[in-house]
């Protein structure tokens, strides 16, 4: 909304001198969220008076006709002898008031206007149109002032207004009133302490009873309704450059007399208005839901099927206005238009808030329905139009007028509450006399309770139907108090547990990460189609099965992830992009499965009451699994080239240990195996698995990256990914109990093991350490040979295996004993020879 | 039981004669005076010195001595061996001190040079600084609960008394879910942090203070100042006795703890459908304290001259939503807040775009380290 403070100062008497800023802050400071003050025409400054035009010289031989005036300036050009002034415009006379730029002056834009030779004349200014001052969008020519309105050498300034400040406000969807001049004027009368005078006190022109025809079918949908009228309106009449002024201010186009003044009464008081051409009616009006079938071409020449839901405004044509959203075509008011019928009605907010929504049309009058018209604002705002109108437009108004109303269903209703409420919402002693000033103070009207002094009958004014529960009062009551005099108390909590195993984790994974050259991502959890084909995920791998959103973004994108990868490869892809070929990223983030036997719809759950046990679970059956992932992706040099050593590339190894980093994290044991599982390389793929309660379970991959994931995505060559559970790694993890630590010699033991090249080196160790016993401490493998010495096929395995006792010295039999059961079970195992 | 021997005579037996001490200290000393390097010095010292060097085999005889001769063969060798000791030492200096002077200059190498091996990696600021206020919180007793991303409605909206017909509901640009058969699923990419406040309330047990900070949506295109994927940190308090003061208490603190001590807080009054009263929340300018405002010439980036930042949302938890979460209204009063985290961290940090913090450039995560 846009608010004038020239327009708002008719209806309050502000401060000698008080700025639009100091306004803005004022009104902030009840809660009008002012984004910018609109210093309109800062940018005009110098000499622009007002000019009598004595004689014009036509010029011809050029494209156009060109005029060339004596223009009387009066005194304002210090000579005091008429200006010659070059004007294209033709659209005024000898004689005529005009607006003139003299040499010093400059408009906005920064054109500075000055004497200078056009046309073969010298041009000593210019003749101004309202669109070169800014003042409203005219292209017809210049502005031409009524007659007797001013003296040549008057100030155009004040005359035209061409400064003014303009408050743009950010309506919030409870304060509707807000939406028009009358009720931020009450709301800067209230911080001022000012008195307010109301635009709409006005008496009502004529008798209610003998209007137009109508009817209204279910009070529900209409609670009141007005129809008002003028006959013998000239057309043609112009709008007043006053109200073409506001109206520009305000942001709204001028279009022709009517409909201005039902745009600017509606800027006025807030009050949405609706003007007919009394001639393109057929019969009474009613007012009702639409029917199924029934279609209507509204002003935007867009022909809408209507719902059941819309209500409409009819005739014994048929539907002829969308009710509070948007006119219908065949009825619009014309150049033509003698006789005007003025409608101000009070729709349902709840119907106009889904038909606007349903027809993707937001309007001026919806927007204020919306948010809650004054109910008993329409015979005011009616009579203010077709008093504007006859005024204006000439005419006469209707003796009688229109007024169906169900008074009952429109009064505010009262609401009871603690005359200490304010004080126990705030936190501070105001007292019932500084309650009940300011709730009088926003037009409410207060009683005592029967029950006696410690509560009060409060009944809002009209205009605030967002007041209905006791905090919403207690809310006036702070706010005309002032926010600022809140007291800020330290808070009181019990004492916390701090964060739980889950949170603590997920630090130290980003932290593990991080401290290993990983650099965390949060990409956007959406994906398309083709980000599973690039992974080459086939159709019945369950990572197919996404949630898709109604509105994505991007129509590439309309999938919620499934898996980590697609959002991490392509930010990988950025970076190399980008000059960096050494890439690390991790994620730690969600995805999203559709839950099994998931209901079709989510259930709606009553609001007035808690929901049962039952009702929530229901709603929990209802949402997808949304399990959190650590993932990881890397290409380029695991450890870039220095001038040490050689860069070491990224293998596989890398990725698979970014995932025991994540379970060494939650103090959990990975298992590793060979899998094949997309998009990672068949021969270069790990499936990673932990022992929950004893079960194992997977829990995420690792790898190299197959090659035609990588050529999809436009990947470095040898790109590698991890990707694993964290919930299920938590699950697996858990506190570490204190082992035994030993003072005894360590004794060490080398073995070298050749297996058949298809014996996972996992299982060796594993047989290792069954055979070795208790005994030994720890395994480590170091190096593997491949090559004639093992013979084709084979491979020789080097470890060396740690013994210690937990309580004494080792003797040499009991460590040759323990290193041959270790090599004897890792022989029956699998088949391996004790290299020579 | 025998007599002491008084038989021998030390001079007759032959490691013992004074003459051969003599010759066993001359070598041991020439030896040592010989020896260029500690590694020399150190197999002179294994000879002359050692266990089994002649001055230490010499000293084992003189046990057989008889008592009376014992002392002054004692006197003699042990003389000798002080004098191997003293002059080992000696000579272990003065090759230290050779060393030290020599051989560690010519070791010595460019320390300049680098010395990493991985690259860097970081965490994202904006988990670095959610995390940080979250602990801000924690450190006043609060707890941290988190809640699903994509959400029912029903927590999201109805519950936070964002009505069906409302244009609140309109006013978040929400991303709905399809439903299996491609309608209406009753779930949507929750449009702020809030619903948690209902799940917290159904799940705990009252008193409840609490925070939570997560990833929320909205459909906005990301440009320098929007993103559809954001972080809020919601705080939630429900209690006896809970007034406004309380909660311009926590966020006094909250600024304190983040932005820096004695930073003056505003409420303005504002609306948001799941509190009553509501408000938003201004933060006196950390970097300019106020000094930019009306000063033409020395402008503040941070707060754009108006000596104020917003902070984020708050208010008095409508009792209606107490109500949907079958809350005692009677009893119990709470407040609630919204902290946006890019916009805590574009302050903090200078972020000035926020496609900084979405684009994941290595550059940009990287120089945050592991903590903000």
């Amino acid at each position: 909304m846009r608010v004038p403070v020239s327009w708002l100062t008719e209806y309050t008497d502000l401060p000698e001198g008080t700025t639009g800023r100091e306004l803005a802050e004022k009104l902030i400071g009840l809660g009008l969220e002012v984004e910018t003050v609109d210093r309109v025409g800062a940018d005009i400054t110098g000499p622009i008076v007002v000019g009598r035009v004595l004689d014009v010289e036509e010029l011809t031989g050029f494209k156009k006709p060109i005029r060339y005036c004596r223009v009387d300036v009066g005194t304002a050009n210090g000579s005091g002898e008429p200006q010659n002034i070059v004007c294209g415009a033709r659209n005024f006379s000898e004689g005529d008031l005009v607006v003139a730029a003299l040499p010093g002056a400059e408009l906005p834009g920064g054109f500075a206007i000055s004497a200078r030779k056009t046309y073969g004349k010298v041009s000593e200014g210019m003749i101004c149109s309202a669109s070169e001052l800014n003042l409203w969008e005219d292209h017809t020519g210049i502005i031409v002032l009524p007659a007797g309105g001013a003296e040549p050498g008057d100030d155009a300034y004040g005359l035209l207004g061409l400064r003014e400040d303009v408050l743009d406000i950010a309506v919030t969807p409870d304060r509707g009133y807000a939406l028009s001049i009358r009720g931020v004027a009450r709301e800067a009368a209230t911080a001022y302490g000012t008195p307010f005078r109301d635009p709409a006190d006005v008496q009502a022109a004529g008798a209610p009873g003998k209007g137009y025809p109508a009817s209204v079918a279910d009070p529900a949908i209409c609670s009141r309704y007005v129809l008002h009228g003028v006959t013998g309106f000239d057309p043609e009449a112009p709008t007043p450059m006053w109200m073409k002024h506001r109206l520009a201010l305000a942001g709204v186009r001028s279009i022709s007399l009517a409909v201005d003044v039902t745009n600017y009464v509606m800027l006025e008081v807030g009050q949405p208005l609706h003007a007919w051409d009394r001639a393109t009616l057929s019969g009474p009006i009613e007012v009702r839901l639409a029917r199924s079938g029934e279609k209507l071409e509204t002003l935007d020449h867009v022909t809408r099927a209507l719902d059941p839901d819309d209500i409409l405004i009819t005739d014994e044509s048929g539907p002829i206005n969308l009710a509070g959203v948007m006119g219908g075509a065949t009825t619009e008011i014309g150049l033509s238009s003698t006789d005007v019928l003025v409608e101000a009605a009070h729709f349902a907010e709840t119907h106009i808030a889904r038909a606007s929504r349903r027809h993707q049309l937001s309007s001026e009058s919806s927007r204020r329905f919306e948010r809650g018209v004054d109910s008993a604002l329409q015979p005011a705002a009616a009579t203010r139009a077709v008093r504007l109108l006859a005024e204006l437009g000439g005419g006469t108004i209707d003796e009688g007028y229109t007024h169906i109303a169900d008074e009952a269903a429109v009064e505010p209703r009262p609401i009871v509450i603690a005359a200490d409420r304010p004080d126990r919402v705030a936190g501070v002693a105001y007292g019932r006399g500084r309650v009940v000033a300011a709730l009088e103070r926003v037009g409410c009207t207060v009683e005592q309770e029967a029950g006696g002094e410690a509560e009060l009958r409060v009944t809002p004014p009209t205009w605030r139907p967002d007041l209905t529960d006791p905090n919403d009062l207690a809310e006036e009551v702070i706010r005309i108090e002032g926010y600022d005099g809140i007291p800020s108390i330290p808070p009181r909590a019990p004492a916390g547990r701090g964060l739980t195993p889950s949170q603590r984790l997920r630090r130290s994974v980003g932290r593990r990460l991080a401290a290993t050259g990983f650099a965390e991502v949060l990409s956007y959890p959406f994906m398309g189609e083709r980000d599973l084909d690039g992974l080459q995920i086939d159709a019945e791998d369950h990572r197919r099965s996404a949630l898709r959103l109604s509105n994505p973004l991007s129509e590439d994108e309309p999938l919620l992830r499934t898996t980590l990868l697609p959002g991490m490869l392509k930010t990988l892809v950025r970076n190399v992009g980008r000059g960096f070929h050494d890439v690390a990223l991790y994620e730690i983030g969600l995805v999203y499965s559709p839950r099994p036997g998931a209901p079709e719809r989510a259930p709606m759950l009553a609001v007035d009451r808690g929901p049962a046990p039952d009702e929530q679970e229901s709603l929990a059956r209802a949402l997808p699994e949304q399990p959190r992932r650590v993932g990881a992706v890397l290409a380029g040099d695991r450890e870039p080239a220095t001038w040490q050593r050689s860069g070491s590339p990224t293998t596989w190894a890398d990725a698979v240990e970014a995932a025991r980093e994540t379970a060494r994290s939650a103090n959990a044991e990975l298992i590793v195996r060979a899998a094949r599982y997309a998009p990672w390389h068949p021969g270069r793929c790990a499936a990673l698995y932990v022992r929950v309660e004893g079960e194992e379970r997977l829990v995420g991959h690792a790898g190299e990256l197959h090659p035609r994931a990588v050529a999809a995505y436009g990947l470095p060559e040898r790109t590698c990914a991890m990707e694993v559970d964290l919930d299920t790694v938590e699950a697996a993890g858990g506190p570490a109990s204190a082992p035994a630590v030993s003072g005894y010699p360590v004794a060490l033991q080398d073995v070298a093991l050749v297996v058949g090249d298809g014996v996972p080196a996992a299982e060796i160790e594993e047989a290792l350490r069954t055979g070795a016993g208790e005994l030994l401490e720890d395994v480590r493998l170091f190096d593997v040979y491949t090559g004639e010495q093992v013979g084709e096929g084979r491979r020789s395995l080097a470890y060396t295996l740690r013994f210690r006792a937990p309580d004494r010295t080792l003797a040499a039999e009991e460590i040759a004993q323990a290193r041959e059961a270790a090599v004897a079970a890792a022989a029956e195992r699998t088949g391996a020879v004790l290299r020579g | 039981m025998s007599a002491p021997n008084n038989q021998y005579d030390p001079v007759e037996v032959t490691p013992l004669h004074p003459d051969e001490v003599a010759r066993m200290r001359h070598e041991a000393l020439a030896a040592i005076a010989a020896a260029s390097t500690l590694e020399e010095l150190k197999q002179v010292r294994l000879a002359h010195a050692g266990d089994r060097s002649p001055l230490a085999l010499a000293n084992r005889e003189i046990g057989a001595l008889p008592p009376s001769a014992r002392a002054d063969a004692g006197k003699r060798v042990g003389g000798a061996r002080r004098e191997v000791g003293e002059a080992l030492k000696q000579r272990q200096a003065e090759l230290e001190e050779e060393r030290d002077a020599r051989v560690l200059v010519e070791e010595a190498v460019d320390v300049t040079l680098p010395t990493g091996r991985l690259p860097q990696g970081g965490r994202h600021p904006v988990t670095t600084v959610a995390e940080r206020m979250a602990d801000i919180f924690v450190g006043m007793g609060f707890e941290v609960v988190e809640g699903p991303e994509v959400e029912a409605e029903w927590y999201n909206f109805d519950a936070l008394n964002f009505l069906p017909d409302h244009p609140a509901r309109t006013m978040q640009d929400t991303f709905f879910v399809e439903s299996p058969s491609g309608g209406e699923s009753g779930l949507v990419l929750r449009t702020h942090t809030s619903p948690v406040q209902v799940r917290a309330l159904l799940e705990r047990d009252l008193p409840v203070y609490v925070v939570a900070p997560g990833k929320t949506f909205r459909t906005d295109e990301l440009d320098a100042t929007h993103t559809p994927v954001f972080h809020q940190l919601e705080g939630l308090v429900v209690d006896e006795g809970i007034t406004m003061g309380h909660l311009k208490g926590a966020i006094d603190e909250f600024v304190h703890g983040m932005f820096g001590s004695g930073l003056a807080t505003r409420f303005r009054p504002s609306y948001f459908p799941f509190t009553e009263p509501s408000a938003e929340v201004d933060m006196e300018c950390f970097v300019c304290r106020g000094a930019s405002v009306g000063d033409p010439a020395n402008p503040c980036r941070t707060c754009s001259s108006e000596g104020w930042i917003e902070v984020g949302g708050c208010g008095v938890v409508n009792p209606r939503v107490l109500t949907a979460a079958g809350v005692d209204t009677d009893r119990y009063s709470g407040w609630a807040f919204g902290l946006g985290v890019e916009r805590t961290l574009m302050f903090a940090r200078g972020v000035e775009d926020m496609r900084d913090m979405v684009e994941g450039d290595v550059r940009f995560t990287s120089a945050f380290g592991m903590e903000i």
